[in-house]
């Protein structure tokens, strides 16, 4: 027996995330390390227990295995519950043949059954590759209040991005009147989010027309919500107002983790009142040697530090050598980063080992022309070895 | 690692609260903070876990409301299980009992829990001692001995001036011949760790009699009084530890963690100490801080410059201050331009802007729980 849910989450899981190459080689994007102890997965999920929605289905599919074990029962995000809680839901088998999922909406229809042994009004429909906080229960109270099928939320940004996002037109009571994916002359500055409140009967009914309609895509932006658009469904835009940053490329990604690092940083990790919830290691707290030298950065339990740290972000368990230097990058868990060696506007990925004098990554002051630098990369379980170079806009996925 | 169904795990999280009376004060010994993100009582429940022991009983005397909030249902050890796990034992559990005056006293009071518990052996332990220790080895060796006890010792310096000690003379044999309780000179010597293994039914045996006589000391009752009539074996053990029983004691304890290699011995990779997690996020560093020798949990920004200290979790110093050989317990805040230096800060005290505290190395100054300066 099930007890009746008002509001179920669904969160989209199964991306590749292609464009983090080498660090989704062999996870699934939103298990891609963040922010020092993070993985991107912790902000939808602490933002649903934060907003006081305990049941959550999460989409998996592509390299899952990574992300299975870091979801687990749920309970760092306390979703560990005997009613709801949080649920792994990969492609299955059935009498009808095995399927995987075909497009975001088909992911959601395959799982129809889920959702209905809880009985919702509303579902929320999530991605995981997004680092923001939100009140997801204000915009199902939004949705509620303007009797919405559909709601969708959206963020104001400059017109120069607009033609790259999904662009809504809106009135002024926030009904949307046209949605557009990617227009290269954007009518509005309102991009989608990728965040989605429906009410269950109608996505449901949606779900399964499109099932049959055969459109090729089975995907919310390109069938839904156009069909329900052309229905006359009553769509609304939620404006969200905060840092939210889409985390799909490598440069989006070391962005957003220098955001941490600015003054003018608009995503509070310190805040208790909405805390990012995330597993946790066991690890004893980090040190900082005698001749470390330590500044603007964040730091995580299990590091030992006795090099030079500066505008970076070190995750859980991090060594870094006396003598080696450490600036302008992130250096995901269990990294190993030896004497002499050079680290600089560089990504580098969990349980590397970067040996001594190797160099990885250069100041985009040394080329005059910028488009030949970009930040580097290093993938997961690399060794760099000794005296070796990773140039700038490189990514490596083998050992060198 | 395979569970040890036939040993029970007892720690006794009050014992020796006087010994840092200004830390107890509100809480038990085994809720006191350590290590910049651990509690006392962290060590002997992960040494239990680590050694296979599934089965653990918390007993407690007063206070206990903190560490009750710290061990929960023991789900971070491990210890919330269906078969086993952890169990908190106030006093009063049984009608007529009243609040303990000795370990004796105290096991008495529980009897009915270690009674019941499926297990022919019961390991002790107190919250005072800061190791990592595995009992496998040392089960083994009791049962292997045909000893009544197995006392669990290290080569320590008693300093008459710390206070608190038992102190074994060992024979030939192995087996205790002699033992001593604070005695008046300092000295180099076979330091007891307050670690005990016997049967089960043995312990029912001794507590029976000792409470049938009005004794309640395991220490003076039992292995002062009775050394001649029971085998007690003498286990040493050769690893690192620490033993509290002064506030200098915890201060320097702490602060030994900052050297590599006591870390390195304290925290195995396959036998970790395990704590509550608190879902702090990373350190923060600011534009001008300067660190040097520290060990820092998680949840602090700092801004200003620290040498030397041990930083809990949810710390902050702001810009100009300067924290030298400390200790700053859970959430304390430091303002701007402070100088501070030989301080132990309780939780959440606040530092004021521009205030100048100092201690010295044997005599650090203490602010409690919450204090304001």
């Amino acid at each position: 027996m099930y007890i009746k849910k008002e509001v179920v989450a669904m969160l989209l899981a199964g991306g590749q995330g292609s464009r983090l190459y080498a660090l989704t080689h062999d996870m699934a994007k939103p298990a891609v390390p963040f922010g020092g102890k993070y993985r991107l997965i912790d902000f939808p999920l602490s933002n649903c227990t934060n907003s006081g929605i305990d049941t959550v289905g999460v989409l998996t599919q592509y390299q899952p295995l990574v992300l299975n074990d870091y979801i687990g029962n749920g309970q760092p995000w306390d979703l560990d519950k005997m009613n709801g809680g949080v649920h792994v839901l990969p492609p299955y088998e059935t009498s009808a043949g095995a399927s995987w999922y075909e497009g975001t909406a088909n992911a959601i229809y395959q799982n129809i059954s889920f959702i209905e042994r809880y009985d919702p009004e509303y579902v929320v429909v999530l991605g995981g590759d997004h680092i923001y906080k939100m009140d997801y229960s204000k915009m199902v109270d939004f949705h509620k209040e303007h009797g919405a099928d559909l709601t969708i939320a959206v963020l104001d940004v400059p017109k120069a991005e607009a033609s790259r996002m999904g662009i809504m037109t809106c009135d002024e009571e926030m009904h949307i009147i046209e949605f557009t994916e990617k227009p290269k002359e954007p009518k509005s500055t309102l991009a989608s989010m990728g965040i989605y409140v429906f009410t269950w009967s109608k996505l449901k009914k949606y779900l399964i027309e499109n099932e049959y309609a055969n459109t090729g895509s089975k995907d919310f932006g390109k069938d839904i919500i156009p069909a329900m658009l052309n229905n006359g469904e009553k769509l609304y835009a939620y404006t969200f107002e905060g840092y939210w940053k889409d985390v799909g490329t490598l440069g989006s990604l070391w962005d957003a983790n220098m955001d941490l690092l600015s003054p003018n940083e608009t995503l509070d990790l310190y805040d208790k009142e909405w805390r990012i919830y995330s597993r946790h290691n066991n690890m004893p707290p980090q040190y900082i040697g005698p001749s470390a030298e330590v500044e603007n950065s964040m730091i995580t339990e299990g590091s030992v530090i006795n090099g030079k740290v500066d505008f970076s972000v070190i995750f859980g368990g991090v060594t870094i050598e006396e003598g080696a230097t450490v600036k302008y990058s992130i250096v995901m868990p269990g990294t190993v980063i030896k004497a002499g060696a050079v680290v600089e506007y560089a990504i580098v990925g969990e349980d590397c080992v970067i040996d001594k004098n190797a160099h990885i990554g250069r100041s985009p002051e040394e080329y005059p022309n910028r488009d030949e630098w970009g930040i580097a990369v290093v993938g997961h379980n690399i060794i760099v070895s000794e005296s070796k170079t990773v140039a700038p806009k490189d990514i490596i996925a083998d050992n060198i | 690692m395979g569970t040890n169904q036939n040993v029970l795990g007892l720690v006794f999280a009050s014992l020796h609260d006087e010994a840092i009376f200004d830390l107890t004060k509100q809480r038990t010994m085994g809720s006191v903070s350590f290590g910049g993100r651990y509690r006392l009582i962290d060590f002997p429940l992960s040494n239990f876990v680590n050694s296979g022991i599934s089965q653990v009983g918390v007993i407690t005397k007063r206070n206990y409301s903190s560490l009750l909030d710290h061990i929960g249902s023991g789900r971070e050890w491990d210890l919330a299980r269906k078969k086993g796990g952890l169990h908190l034992l106030p006093p009063y559990s049984h009608a007529g009992s009243t609040v303990y005056n000795g370990r004796l006293d105290a096991l008495g009071n529980v009897w009915n829990f270690v009674e019941h518990a499926s297990a022919d052996y019961v390991v002790l332990s107190n919250c005072d001692v800061v190791t990592n220790i595995d009992y496998r080895p040392i089960i083994a060796a009791h049962i292997r001995s045909n000893a009544d006890i197995t006392a669990i010792y290290a080569k320590g310096f008693y300093d008459q001036t710390q206070g608190s000690a038992t102190i074994f003379g060992i024979g030939g044999d192995g087996f205790v011949n002699d033992v001593t309780i604070d005695p008046p000179m300092s000295s180099a010597c076979n330091l007891g760790l307050d670690m005990f293994v016997m049967s089960k039914p043995f312990l029912r045996r001794i507590i029976k009699e000792s409470m049938s006589r009005n004794r309640y000391s395991l220490r003076r009752d039992i292995l002062l009084d009775r050394t001649a009539n029971y085998k007690i074996l003498a286990y040493e053990y050769t690893g690192y530890y620490s033993k509290i029983s002064s506030l200098a004691d915890y201060f320097s304890a702490n602060l030994a963690l900052l050297e590599t290699k006591n870390r390195a011995a304290l925290f195995l990779k396959n036998a970790p100490i395990f704590t509550q997690t608190r879902d702090n996020p990373p350190v923060r560093f600011g534009l001008e801080s300067h660190i040097k020798n520290a060990l820092i949990a998680d949840g602090c920004v700092i801004e200003g410059k620290v040498e030397n200290c041990v930083l809990f979790r949810g710390v902050r110093i702001g810009k100009g201050s300067v924290v030298r050989d400390s200790i700053l317990c859970q959430d304390t805040v430091v303002g701007t331009h402070c100088s501070i230096r030989n301080v132990i800060t309780d939780k959440r005290a606040i530092i004021a802007d521009e205030r100048q505290l100092t201690g010295s190395a044997g005599y650090p100054l203490f602010l409690g729980k919450e204090a304001q300066i």
